[in-house]
């Protein structure tokens, strides 16, 4: 209620005081998942680097984010917009290895994403607009794949 | 009697856990509880000194688990409260010469006979404050306002909770409400969205903490004490009375209080 009046009457916190809130809530996310920032950011690069061999999204849209409603309910949220104005909302626990099972069926899906590949898509960033077509193809394909190994089972 | 005990702890050193045994310790005693306060700092015996009763000491700790004390005659007792005993830390060994049984032991036999046994944990994760966690019914967390104490009492807190000690309640110690109010500091709020823990006590900035310490009587005893009150209030909290949280601004001005006055309704 204070701080609800204070804020009303503009006494909102501008100084250090928030600079440390903010800090310590970056910190903590960090901290009670065991995983540091810099490894998130290379875990966010890998999870996109495998999206976009299947499906054409926005890569300027996409948002991989760490949500926390305390400190025992984290969960990762990833926002990954169609590049075609479609958008879904996929949720992975913290648990789920990228890579994980699901991907099985897909033939070349489980590949293990190294750092070259990494590169290599970071350098096709630019070109995003353009293997639309390409693309089409590339998940024709795969459900093409999919159907055999439903033949095969 | 099955007395409580209750721990409190920090992550951080140097935020106020002696400094909160020692004044809860006396306003629990004073509101006639029986008390045991246990340093379980071994190797840095503090609370002695604290409380002013370092010149009374002849056994401690680990005398009474290694068996060289019975625990009776081992308890000291304070000046001014028949209800209130210090049990000292060694001060001459080491963490690994209790272990977390013996410390489980000791206070269930402390249990019996008083209302609360408060034990002083040492900073830090490992054994020290892992003797002070293992008997606890409840934990206290101390915390400044500050980036790296609330970091290190939100990884305390991940430790409690995975004790099953959990969850454990704030004191968040040395707020300074004019830095609060310019917003040059945490405040109370902020520490409670980030860590999400409940908060038993917010106590001031005061610079009778330093003159108690240096005489060895503990600011819950003065009462000119903003501190000392705030104190007073985290013991009534523990012995489950519901007391509101003290206003720690001297002079809220006119504009404030009308607020004040406007919120009150
Ligand atoms: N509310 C307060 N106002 C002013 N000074 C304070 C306050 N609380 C504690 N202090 C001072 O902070 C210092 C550290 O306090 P204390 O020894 O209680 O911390 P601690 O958590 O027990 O430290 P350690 O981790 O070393 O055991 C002392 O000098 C004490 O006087
Ligand atoms: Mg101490």
């Amino acid at each position: 209620m204070t701080s609800l009046l204070n804020r009303l009457f503009g006494r909102a916190k501008k100084g250090s005081g928030a600079t440390a809130k903010n800090r310590l809530h970056f910190v903590l996310q960090h901290d009670r998942i065991h995983l540091p920032p810099q490894r998130m950011e290379a875990m966010k690069r890998e999870i996109l680097a495998v999206i976009v061999k299947y499906l054409v999204v926005d890569q300027d849209r996409v948002e991989i984010a760490l949500e926390q409603r305390d400190r025992s309910h984290s969960k990762l949220v990833a926002v990954i917009p169609f590049a075609k104005e479609k958008q879904v909302q996929i949720e992975l626990g913290p648990a789920v290895a990228a890579g994980g099972s699901d991907s099985n069926g897909a033939g070349k899906a489980s590949e293990a994403v190294s750092d070259d590949d990494l590169r290599e898509e970071e350098s096709s960033d630019s070109e995003v607009g353009e293997p639309l077509a390409e693309a089409d193809e590339t998940s024709k394909s795969d459900t093409d794949s999919e159907e055999k190994d439903d033949k095969k089972t | 009697m099955a007395g409580k005990v209750v721990t409190i702890s920090s992550g951080k050193g140097g935020v106020g856990k002696t400094t909160a045994t020692a004044n809860l310790g006396i306003s629990l005693a004073s509101l006639g509880k029986k008390v045991v306060v246990i340093d379980a700092d071994i190797g840095l015996r503090n609370l002695d000194i604290i409380m002013g009763l370092e010149n009374r000491i002849v056994y401690d700790l680990v005398d009474i688990v290694e068996g060289r004390s019975k625990l009776r005659q081992s308890m000291i007792k304070h000046k001014k409260f028949e209800d209130l005993f210090l049990i000292p830390a060694a001060q001459t060994r080491d963490k690994m010469a209790v272990s977390p049984e013996d410390m489980v032991k000791l206070t269930d036999e402390l249990r019996e006979e008083h209302d609360f046994v408060l034990i002083d944990s040492p900073a830090g994760i490992e054994r020290g404050f892992r003797n002070a966690l293992e008997p606890a019914d409840e934990v206290l967390i101390v915390t400044n306002p500050e980036v790296s104490a609330v970091r290190d009492a939100d990884r305390i807190t991940g430790l409690i909770e995975a004790a099953e000690k959990g969850p454990g309640r704030l004191i968040l110690n040395r707020i300074k409400p004019e830095l609060v109010k310019k917003g040059e500091m945490l405040s109370s709020d902020d520490v409670f969205d980030i860590l999400g823990l409940s908060i038993i006590g917010i106590i001031p900035e005061d610079e009778l903490v330093l003159s108690a310490s240096n005489s060895g009587v503990p600011v819950t005893l003065n009462t000119d004490s903003k501190a000392g009150m705030a104190f007073n209030n985290v013991a009534r909290r523990l012995t489950g009375e519901d007391v509101p949280f003290m206003n720690l601004e001297d002079d809220p001005g006119f504009f404030r209080r009308l607020v004040r006055l406007i919120e009150g309704l």
